[in-house]
Formats: C-alpha cells, structure tokens, sequence
C-alpha cells in the first residue's frame, strides 16, 4: 500500500509540474503549425506569470490577474509578430530578445513596485486559484485503489489545470477540424498557397500568435497563482525551453503533446521524489542526469534515432509577397 | 520585392543604421526608467560615468568586455557560415570543467605563463566538443542547430552541477566550487596599462585574456575574409546550394564553423574564472553567452564592430552596476533588458528604419543609393 501511495503521490505531482509545460507546449504548437518559431515561449511565460501575480495582488482578483496574465503575454506575442510577420525579421533572434526583455523587466518592475526583490506579495487564497474538490471526493477516499486515484489524481485541481488537459482535444478539434485550423496549417507548410487563396497570411500568423499568447499566458498565470502563491523571479526556469523541446517530441500535434509533456513532468516528479534514494538494478542515479533527460531525449529524437520529427515546412521563413 | 532594398552606402548600412537601431533601443528603455519613476537622463549620466568617469570604472568596463569579446566572435563565426550558435553560454561553461581540470592539476607546479596556453586549449576543446555533437546532428541527420544547442545548453548546466558538487570541488568543502587557484592559474592583471594614463585603480579584474580576445578578433578576421576557409563559410552562409554546387562539402563546412564557435564560446570562461574569480563556480558564464548575440548583431558580424559592440556592452555592465548603485528603483536587470531591446532593434527589427533611411538618401542623392544607375541603363 506504501509504494502505492508513493506512486499516486508521484502520479499527482506528474499532473501539477506538467501543465505548464502542457499549456506552453500547445501555445508553441499554435505558432509553429503556423510557420512561426517561438524560441520565446519562455519570456512570455514569465510575463505572464508577473502580470497574473501583480495584478492579482492589487486588484485582489485571481480573475482580473488571469485576464491580465493573458494580456500582457498576447501583447509579447504581438511584438514577435510584428517583428517577424511584419518586419520579416529573424524568428529566432526576436524570440531570443523577448526572453531578455521579459527576464529583466519583471525583476526591475517588481522590485520598483513591490520592493521585495524581485518578488510580487504573498497571494492570499482568494486571489489565488483554489483546488476544486469534486463530489464525493472525501467520500470515497477511503476506497481501495480507486478512491485514491479519484480523491487525489482526478479530483482536487484548480480550474487552470482541467483547463490545460481540456485545451488538448479543443486545439485538435480546432487544428483538425475548422477552417481556421486547415488554413494555419497550411500556412505552416506552405504560404504561397494559402496566399493565392486570397486569405491573408501576415493576418492568419498573428491570429495564431494570438492563441500562442492566451496560452502562454494562463501558463504563466498557472506558474505564480497555482503552484506558487506569487511570482518569484527568473520562476519560469526554462520551462518554455522545454515546452519547446516536448513539442519536437511531439511531433507537432497537440495529443502526443500532452503525453510528451506528461512524460517530461513524470521524470520532475521522479527526480524530486527519488533525490539520493538507490534505484534496484540502476543504483544511484545523480538528479541532474533526471534533471537534463528531457533534453537529451529531445536531442535523441531531434537526431532522428526514435522516428523523425519533420517541423512544418515553412517554418522560421518569413514570408515575402511577390509582385 | 524580391530584393526588397537597394543598396546603401556602407557607411549608412554599417554606421547609420546600427546607430539608429541603438538609440531606439535607448528610447524605448529610457520609457522603462520613466515606468519605474526615475529620470531617464541622469540614469544615463550616472551610467556612462559609472563606466568611463575613472580608472576603476574604465578597467571594469574591459573586464566584462573581454568576455563579450569572446562571445560575440562566437555568434559572428557560426552566422557566417549561416548558422546560429544559441549555445554559446553552454559551450562557454562546459569549458570551465577543461579550465578547472588543468588549473587544478598544474596551478602548483607550473606558472601561469605555461598554465594560461594549456587552459586555452583545454577551454578551446571543451567547447568545441559541446559545437561538434550538434553541429553533427545538422550536417549529418538534418535536426535544428537552434533547438540542439539550446538543449546543449541545459545539459551542460546539469554536468556542472554534478561535476561541481562532485569531484571538482575540495571533498571538506560545502559549496559548489573549485578550490581558489594558486598564483600558477592565476592570470596577471593589466590595470597598469590604465595607471599609465594617470588614473588609479585599486582593484579591478581587467587581465591579460582581453589580449587573447583581440587577438582571437584580428584572427577571426583573418579567417572570415582572407583565407579559403572563410571563403568557403561565407558562401555556404550566402546560399548552401551555390555552395554544394561549387563543391563545397556541407558536413565538413558545418562542423568546422560550428567547431571554431565552440572554441571562441569556450574560451570566454578564461576571463572569469582564471582572471577575475580564481575558480569555477556555478553559472559563472552568468549569461554572457547570450550576450554575445546581442554583441555580435550590434557589430554586424565583423570582428572591428563585435569589439566595439563588446566595450559597448561592457560599459553597460558596469555602467549598470552603479546605476543600480545610485538609483534604487533600478536593479542591474535594466542591463538586461537594455540587451533585449538591442536584440531586438538591431537584429530582429534591422530592417525597420532602413526604408525611411533609403527614402531619405535618395530625396538628398539619388545616386548614393544607386538610382540614377539603374534608371541610366534602364533608358
């Protein structure tokens, strides 16, 4: 019963520590399918998650704090829009310049404003977003196996979390299935197409950045008002990186991308949970092995030795009109 | 459109431009100081005599300069050849375990004019070895040499957490560190070189390996522009087909390019760990491989212009410093941001003000930007 306890527990934190990289991976998936690279995900995580804290704290409204999380992170997305769809700059470098803007100013804005080094006040629980407690929850927590599984996996979350597994089959049905979808994929793979279509393609990549935006946004919202109860700095701590490298894992498509980021949420959790305990048959594993395996994973796959991740054709290429 | 810009003068592409470019970034980061209730102007006063006003401030802004210098000739190399090394800051800390290997094996026996060429190497080697596997990755299986490096990035962080709380530091020791180096790993200070001017420094860690970045500088230029290798990296960074189809071997371009990047990215651990700090801590590189990004688009690829972006930069840091210093409301994060928006302005958004600067030399002299040429032959 102890090991299962240990695994429901480990299961538990698994959900927690990967809806944020669930909520960013699907933001990437929005901008990427759309034939725009975002190495920004990261910057605008952050964003988010100050905005949502700060705001949450002023105005005493997790609400208002999660519209301004959303805000503030579509606005970030808008600057890489302009930069790369308007201005055809390089994608790359102006994602690389929103992670910078967006690590230093939080700092120096919440240090000005709250003068707590960089962090934002403590939120209290109604400013915060509380677990949901299902019915009949407690009720059958005392049932073997599936009380627990129900009590303490499914049950018990806050609203942001079933909103991050929800948005998975909404971005396939939305990917997939309306026309929006169809033609930012075909933007993706080929905007000359789509641009002889008659529809717009500088307009379509930022309705797609857009998407990116909102949900980067309640990432960052879920970052400072869930699993902490304010934001600290620099709290992302390359979740956007690897957000990213679960959506190459993925393959670009939002179902295997929940199960990337679950999985790279599952090695956190082990590595939190097994720090210095000996494994049988492996021994001691260091935790900074677990620590960097979602990379090397990504690195593995990215070479080609577990299948090929084949990114959308157009992708990192700014689109010139000819005339 | 499908060349979208005639061309301009070069002093207007490599001068004027930048400059504009740099003073927006300005602009809009001055809008930042305002955000947080400080006055932009005296932020800027303070800033630059915080970097120039003395001696002190003077070999500071070098110091930190010499490890842009590094990192910006890093980014400068890999974009030639048209490729973006993002890994720099991973390739620059992996050297730090090459750095301490040889400064704990030899700082006690050798001096550190033998000590200083075999950290070279080891910190060179290091970080080309963390260049090659992505680079291998590109040349050979096609994956992303921006998403590989970034990876690379965080895996070298998580080996020098192991490698640091494991055998790299003294077993009595509690803190994640290399034991301080003996005077044989330890390099001389070049602060006289400022004295001589008649200024006074009480300490400042601007060292020998500011020489070795200027002549990493003089030699990547060399490289770039004057021999076959170079040669064959411009082309390949112009146009890869044009490249393979004059015979130029992709795999092998790449993982040169990409190797030398690695190199250069290495070696900028020299300056902070056997010039300033006299060990290897944790996340000594601290960002200044990103830096070099910013450093390497501010100089427009060229090595002149990278050392000028690096002082620049230097400046900023330390510059910063004392504005944070001065002006509470102001942390050293405004020097990261100020990064962002140089990122921004002069790489991502180069392009903005060209039209308006292109439609301002043709009303002043059609000629200078090549019209009156084009319409002559056109008739």
């Amino acid at each position: 019963m102890d090991l299962f306890n240990a695994i429901i527990q480990v299961l538990d934190s698994t959900i927690r520590l990967s809806v944020p990289l669930l909520l960013a991976c699907l933001a990437g998936l929005y901008s990427e399918r759309a034939g725009i690279f975002d190495i920004g995900l990261e910057g605008k995580m952050l964003v988010g998650a100050f905005a949502g804290a700060a705001s949450a704290s002023v105005f005493h409204s997790a609400y208002i704090g999660l519209g301004m999380a959303i805000l503030i992170s579509v606005a970030f997305a808008l600057v890489h829009g302009f930069a790369s769809i308007t201005h055809r700059g390089n994608q790359i470098v102006s994602g690389v310049a929103i992670n910078f803007i967006a690590a230093g100013s939080t700092i120096m804005l919440g240090q000005a404003w709250f003068q707590q080094g960089g962090r934002t006040p403590a939120l209290a629980s109604d400013e915060r977003f509380g677990a949901i407690i299902w019915p009949g929850a407690d009720a059958v927590r005392g049932v073997p196996i599936l009380g627990p599984i129900y009590s303490e996996l499914i049950s018990g979350h806050s609203v942001l979390v079933y909103v991050a597994f929800l948005a998975v089959p909404f971005t396939w049905w939305v990917l997939f299935r309306t026309r929006f979808g169809l033609r930012v994929r075909a933007v993706g793979e080929n905007p000359a197409a789509v641009d002889t279509a008659g529809i717009s393609v500088a307009w379509l990549r930022y309705r797609a950045l857009i998407c990116t935006g909102v949900l980067t946004g309640i990432a960052g919202a879920y970052l400072s008002m869930v699993q902490n109860g304010g934001f600290v700095k620099d709290m992302t701590a390359g979740k956007g990186y690897i957000a990213l490298a679960a959506l190459i894992f993925a393959k670009w498509k939002p179902v295997n991308a929940m199960f990337a980021c679950l999985l790279f949420g599952f090695l956190d959790a082990l590595s939190i949970r097994l720090q210095g305990t000996p494994l049988p048959l492996i021994g001691k594993v260091p935790v900074q092995l677990m620590q960097a395996l979602p990379y090397i994973l990504t690195v593995i796959l990215l070479a080609g030795f577990i299948g090929k991740a084949i990114p959308p054709r157009a992708g990192g290429v700014p689109y010139v009109k000819e005339r | 459109m499908s060349t979208p810009y005639a061309k301009l003068p070069a002093w207007a592409d490599y001068g004027l431009i930048p400059v504009i470019n740099l003073a927006v970034a300005f602009v809009v980061a001055g809008f930042v100081v305002l955000l947080v209730g400080e006055n932009p102007f005296r932020a800027a006063v303070v800033l630059v005599e915080g970097a120039f006003g003395r001696g002190q401030g003077i070999a500071f802004t070098l110091f930190y300069a010499t490890t842009f210098i590094f990192s910006g000739l890093s980014v400068a190399v890999a974009a030639h050849c048209g490729l973006f090394n993002i890994g720099g800051e991973g390739q620059g800390y992996i050297a730090g375990l090459g750095i301490g290997i040889i400064c704990l094996a030899f700082d006690s026996v050798l001096p550190w004019w033998l000590t200083f060429p075999l950290a070279i190497v080891a910190a060179a080697a290091m970080g080309a070895l963390w260049a090659l596997i992505p680079a291998y990755l590109q040349a050979k299986r096609g994956s992303h040499i921006v998403i590989t490096t970034i990876m690379f990035n965080f895996i070298a962080a998580s080996v020098m957490v192991y490698a640091l709380v494991g055998f790299l530091k003294p077993a009595i020791s509690m803190a994640p560190q290399t034991r301080t180096f003996l005077d044989g790993a330890q390099l001389p200070k070049l602060n006289w070189v400022i004295e001589l001017f008649g200024a006074k420094i009480r300490s400042a860690p601007f060292n020998i390996s500011f020489l070795l970045a200027l002549a990493m500088a003089f030699l990547v230029w060399v490289l770039i522009w004057r021999t076959r290798l170079g040669y064959e990296m411009r082309t390949y960074g112009h146009s890869s087909k044009a490249a393979r189809y004059a015979g130029i071997s992709e795999t092998r371009i790449i993982i040169i390019a990409m190797m030398i990047s690695g190199a250069l990215a290495g070696m900028m651990a020299l300056n902070p760990t056997m010039g300033d700090q006299h060990n290897v801590a944790l996340e000594f590189v601290s960002g200044a491989g990103f830096v070099g990004i910013a450093v390497a688009l501010m100089g427009r690829l060229h090595p002149v212009g990278i050392v000028l972006a690096a002082i620049l930069f230097g400046m900023l840091y330390q510059g910063g410093a004392e504005l944070a210093f001065e002006m509470p409301a102001i942390s050293r994060d405004m020097i990261v941001i100020i990064q962002g928006l140089v990122i921004l302005f002069a790489g991502a958004l180069e392009h903005m003000f060209r039209p308006y600067v292109q439609a301002l030399f043709a009303s002043l002299s059609p000629k200078s930007v090549g019209i009156e040429a084009i319409k002559g032959k056109g008739a």
